[in-house]
């Protein structure tokens, strides 16, 4: 497992708590998992997708990923619609360990943007790895 | 360096069954025919299975040499958490195969099976007796489906209450069958954390148990080895908010005889007889997980239920209130037999020592690993304790290479990952039938193993070595899976 200090954090994107990363794309949001995450789970084997077009609650849970070691729930960091999925990941679920920023999961349509500015920056998401 | 009783051996190579054979050869004769020879309605005539044909001596051989490459408790230690995996008996496996009670033909009727109802209704009043709950199903063929015939049992109770209660509370410790069993029943599972102690707070309870809420799904000892202390605060603010409480009898094998379950609060619980109650498994079956309840709950109780009359026992299939059926005739009768014969041969002194001295067992290995290994919740732990690979970690070593290093050694790896509330879990249940000096075996080795991982990791990370297999790619069989040859 990576250090601390050998983890892949782009500057450019938002974090949440619970190791997702979020990116705004024009109105959009897209989702994925921080290298953290990728990390910690180890090898991905499944990945459980929303339907296109379900909403959900920030911080509700609206997919799993299945490693070796577990089963994680992955929680949207901003309340909203789902617009798009990455069906990739269906067939090929070690796309988020070879890079988990390339490979989003899911594209969202928030319902209130506040919410992507309340996210953690890179340094913050650092911090509190950091413990 | 210490060594555990794993050794090099000969191994034989084996192919699968469709590998091997050749057209035309029998491992049968039929007798001979003294009948006439009838001709067969055509309908009733088709092609055979796809099979390979097979000598007698091809498929022993077979069977053998794969049983050779297996690896259970009656070839080493197998101190798999929460799995319960101790030595059975073998008068258990004799008294499951006397041929009244192995031949009885499930569609026979009462009259001519009181044998076997009699050995049913006895086992429901011992189960009764060592839970203190006072009636019980033994249907349920598994601890989930016991899970699950309880949740259909507290959701006929509401709707006959006319409330609707949708949540229920789930400790994250849990086994990951309770929020399945709970939402197959339409429950939405609400996740309980635990407190900083590795245990329950009440007033974490308090918080959420609300009159939308069904109850709480309670594992006591829970995954990480240690007692819900505050069992009767949290089953009590449950009750007063209408709600019930679940005891999911996973870790019975620690407290047997010496917990009374229902004087704890708990309205139901399951044991899963094939790992406290003596039955081979691992395999995934047969297992048997009897549901017992409180009174009040009984009527629900699924069908039918053997019951004990002036012409001798019945199986009674009306009750108006009853979940209905959840197996098929009346669940898996040989580990209710193992069960019945496992209970009468050790009788309650022997059943509360059994338990005792898991607990000791358990208390034993925490005691002498707790220099080497980074001890989750370090409180008293009951049959099983929970260490982590936190103190390996910096030499780049994990609970994975350190499970595969055992393996070597001749031990099964104990529990790994779970429970998720400990990062790199190493959950080790050693059970009372091991005896010290085997304890003490795997104790050294595993800590030598520790001093592997400081100073010669690499070894770790091949491990193991002497298998007949090398590491397998959990990875690629979990990706692409093959699943036929």
């Amino acid at each position: 497992m990576k250090e601390i200090e050998e983890l892949d954090l782009p500057g450019d994107i938002y974090y949440s708590k619970e190791h997702e990363w979020a990116a705004k794309d024009g109105d959009l949001i897209r989702i994925g998992i921080s290298d953290y995450a990728q990390d910690q789970l180890g090898d991905i084997v499944f990945v459980e997708l929303p339907e296109p077009g379900a909403s959900f609650e920030r911080n509700e849970e609206f997919g799993t990923l299945e490693s070796v070691k577990a089963v994680s729930e992955i929680y949207l960091p901003v309340s909203g619609e789902i617009v798009a999925v990455n069906t990739e990941l269906e067939d090929a679920p070690e796309l988020l360990n070879e890079n988990p920023y390339l490979n989003w999961i899911v594209e969202v349509r928030p319902n209130d943007i506040d919410q992507y500015d309340e996210l953690l920056s890179r340094d913050d998401y650092l911090a509190m790895l950091k413990g | 360096m210490t060594h555990g009783p794993g050794t090099n051996g000969l191994i034989l190579e084996e192919p699968l069954l469709w590998e091997k054979g050749k057209p035309g050869r029998v491992a049968y004769s039929l007798p001979h025919r003294d009948v006439p020879e009838e001709t067969v309605d055509q309908n009733l005539l088709g092609d055979g299975p796809e099979f390979t044909d097979l000598g007698e001596l091809d498929v022993v051989r077979h069977y053998t040499r794969l049983s050779q490459w297996n690896f259970g408790i009656d070839t080493g230690m197998y101190p798999l958490g929460s799995c319960t995996m101790k030595y059975n008996p073998k008068i258990n496996e004799k008294m499951a195969a006397t041929a009244g009670l192995a031949s009885a033909h499930p569609l026979l009727e009462a009259g001519l099976s009181q044998g076997i109802l009699k050995l049913y209704y006895e086992l429901e009043q011992f189960l009764s007796a060592i839970t203190g709950m006072d009636a019980v199903s033994l249907q349920p063929s598994a601890g989930a489906q016991g899970e699950l015939t309880a949740m259909l049992m507290f959701a006929a109770y509401f709707r006959k209450k006319g409330e609707q209660r949708t949540k229920i509370l789930i400790p994250d410790t849990a086994h990951g069958t309770n929020p399945a069993s709970a939402a197959l029943c339409g429950f939405t599972a609400i996740p309980l954390a635990s407190g900083k102690h590795g245990i329950l707070d009440p007033t974490a309870v308090e918080e959420l148990m609300d009159d939308e809420t069904v109850g709480i799904m309670v594992t006591n000892p829970n995954t990480l080895g240690l007692f819900e202390e505050h069992i009767r605060e949290i089953t009590d603010i449950v009750h007063s908010r209408g709600g019930l409480v679940y005891g999911d009898g996973a870790n019975m094998n620690a407290i047997m005889g010496v917990v009374d379950i229902k004087r704890c609060g708990i309205d139901a619980v399951h044991l899963n007889l094939h790992k406290t109650f003596s039955t081979p498994h691992g395999g995934g079956g047969p297992g048997s997980g009897p549901v017992c309840v409180t009174a009040e709950l009984a009527p629900y109780l699924p069908v039918p239920r053997v019951a004990r009359t002036d012409e001798g026992y019945v199986l009674e299939t009306q009750s108006a209130e009853s979940i209905g059926r959840v197996h098929g005739f009346f669940g898996n009768v040989s580990v209710l037999i193992r069960a019945y014969s496992y209970i009468l041969s050790m009788g309650p002194n022997n059943l509360k020592k059994a338990s005792q001295l898991a607990v000791l067992n358990g208390a034993y290995v925490k005691a002498r690993l707790l220099d080497t290994f980074d001890l989750a919740y370090d409180r008293p732990c009951m049959h099983e304790c929970v260490f982590s690979d936190a103190r390996q970690l910096p030499f780049k070593i994990t609970t994975l290479d350190m499970a595969k290093r055992l393996i070597d050694h001749g031990y099964h790896p104990p529990t790994i990952y779970f429970p998720l509330v400990v990062s790199g879990a190493i959950m080790i249940e050693p059970t009372e039938t091991e005896c010290k000096d085997d304890l003490d075996s795997f104790i050294e080795v595993f800590q030598a193993i520790a001093q592997e991982a400081e100073n010669d990791g690499e070894r770790l990370r091949q491990a193991p070595v002497i298998t007949k297999v090398r590491r397998l790619d959990e990875t690629q069989a979990a990706r692409k899976p093959c699943l036929r040859g």
